[in-house]
């Protein structure tokens, strides 16, 4: 009897998988698609070592698979769990430095952030904004690393506070445009490409379930917030303020 | 074999990658909150199989897609494939790139379907709004204003416009949108401009983006090769709002009709009632 039973559970398992590898599949396929397209139609060109592909998409599909699988055991019920933990404690000032260590320490190893970093020291350098040697190279590209993982950490901070008070978003993130377009006017030309781009390459993979999961419980957790309008929007002011402190490192640097 | 090793190596980096997060996660726990993790062994397990997850992803990437993506970007901006056969030009026309747009767009679009944490943000946008926001609808919306803006900042690059008239004037879109459109929406718009952009897609973009800058006489590869992500991440919020107004009307214009048709229903009974009593 037993036995039967875990057989049946087992078989739902395998079902679900499956189920999920064929979601994997459908994300993926738009992708194939078009470089297929490209390759065939646009270049004309065979494709190159097709077993290489082959093998590198099955991997894609059971990565994204494993990854959204994880997700919903592992990142969504810890964040959920932690904001719950946080609000029952009802200690604000421990809640926002928990805040501010997610953002800056999630950011300031952020492997695209770091790469972004290395690219702009080089741009300075040739542009005789700094001096061409690698050590100013790495101060300045670690300058702007941590600026934008302590930007990020701002964010996160004002973001949870938002939620706690029940500020509606919309005024503080027009307000942040507002700043952003000001500084761009006064801000040095060569650092505004760069400085646009920093708030789009803060927030990773594994940062955005576990913040999203933050501010959703935290706004179930807290009377009268709903976690659809407060909830959401963390992330949103993670990739507005970098933009603003980036902005200003420029203006410091020269 | 080496694919085996190649594995553990890319999955030493992701561990690494995740350390800090995960130090703050416990020591927070265990310091301050001073409870144990509820369903620990199951968060674990979960935890587990996003690291590997992750690993199988990236090394997938790195293997199939990038080399091959990265190279169409650098294929479809030489010169040699732009102006097939003629002379160089002295001056380049706009739409001498034209597949360099369409290429922009569509592989905009399809990175954006397959950028995992898009997908964990629609999935809890689905589950906290019970249903009424759909989780495939919102990616494609996603997808969308990504392959606009990604194909958009392409056109920039080649005509060397500044980028923060673009970015303004996006803002200012933005901001008129937020008066008109539901507010349930107004956050999770906000949000999709920063999820958009991590592993699939900002090293495919940047390789476009620095494809263009450094082919194109008078660009520089140094300022205009930047950018490109920004696009990306500002259009999205436009199309989710977009989405939202288009879904609301279209709920209000369905609401009118059955209406419409209940106020004709009850019309033609009085109507028949009134003819009867005579």
């Amino acid at each position: 009897m037993l036995s039967n039973f875990h057989y049946v559970i087992f078989m739902n398992q395998l079902l679900a998988f499956l189920k999920a590898l064929l979601g994997s599949c459908k994300d993926l396929l738009p992708i194939i698609l078009v470089i297929a397209f490209f390759q065939f139609a646009v270049l004309q060109q065979p494709m190159p070592n097709i077993g290489d592909i082959l093998i590198g998409l099955t991997l894609v599909v059971l990565g994204l698979t494993f990854f959204i699988y994880g997700l919903e055991m592992g990142l969504f019920p810890i964040g959920e769990s932690m904001a719950q933990a946080f609000a029952k404690k009802g200690s604000l000032s421990w809640l926002l430095t928990f805040a501010f260590c997610l953002g800056f320490g999630t950011t300031v190893a952020e492997p695209s952030l770091i790469a972004v970093a290395k690219e702009a020291a080089i741009v300075a350098a040739s542009g005789g904004i700094i001096s061409d040697t690698l050590a100013s190279q790495l101060s300045y590209a670690n300058g702007l690393r941590f600026t934008v993982a302590f930007a990020v950490g701002l964010a996160i901070v004002i973001g949870v506070l938002r939620i706690i008070r029940g500020w509606p978003i919309q005024y503080l993130i027009l307000g942040g445009y507002v700043v952003v377009v000001l500084m761009t006017i006064i801000a040095p030309s060569w650092i505004i490409g760069i400085a646009y781009d920093s708030g789009g390459v803060t927030t990773s993979t594994i940062t955005v379930p576990l913040v999203t999961a933050l501010g959703v419980g935290l706004a179930s957790a807290i009377k009268g917030r709903n976690p659809m309008i407060d909830g959401f929007g963390l992330i949103a002011f993670a990739s507005l303020t970098p933009m603003i402190f980036v902005m200003i490192y420029g203006m410091v640097i020269s | 074999m080496d694919l085996f090793f190649e594995f553990i190596a890319t999955l030493k980096n992701t561990v690494i990658d995740v350390l800090p997060i995960l130090s703050i996660i416990l020591g927070f726990q265990l310091l301050v909150i001073r409870k144990p993790i509820p369903h620990i062994k199951q968060v674990g397990f979960g935890f587990i199989y996003v690291l590997i997850g992750l690993a199988l992803f990236l090394l997938g990437l790195e293997k199939a897609l990038f080399p091959l993506g990265k190279m169409m970007a650098e294929q479809l901006t030489a010169p040699e494939f732009i102006h097939a056969g003629e002379q160089v030009l002295t001056s380049i026309h706009w739409s001498d790139y034209k597949w360099v747009y369409v290429f922009a767009a569509t592989i905009g679009f399809s990175t954006t379907i397959a950028e995992p944490s898009l997908i964990a943000v629609a999935i809890k946008a689905e589950e906290v709004s019970g249903g009424a926001i759909n989780a495939n609808s919102l990616r494609i919306s996603v997808a969308i204003g990504v392959a606009i803006g990604i194909a958009l900042g392409s056109y920039r690059i080649v005509v060397g416009h500044p980028i923060h008239y673009y970015i303004i004037a996006g803002y200012i879109v933005v901001v008129i949108q937020t008066f008109f459109c539901p507010k349930l929406i107004v956050p999770l718009a906000y949000d999709s401009g920063g999820v958009t952009t991590s592993t699939v897609t900002v090293p495919l973009v940047a390789a476009l983006g620095l494809g263009l800058a450094s082919t194109i006489p008078g660009r520089s590869p140094l300022i205009d090769g930047f950018g490109l992500i920004a696009f990306a991440s500002l259009f999205p919020i436009i199309a989710v709002m977009a989405y939202a107004q288009l879904t609301e009307a279209k709920a209000h214009r369905t609401a009118q009709k059955l209406e419409k048709r209940d106020r004709d229903k009850i019309n033609k009974r009085n109507l028949n009632k009134n003819n009867k009593t005579p």
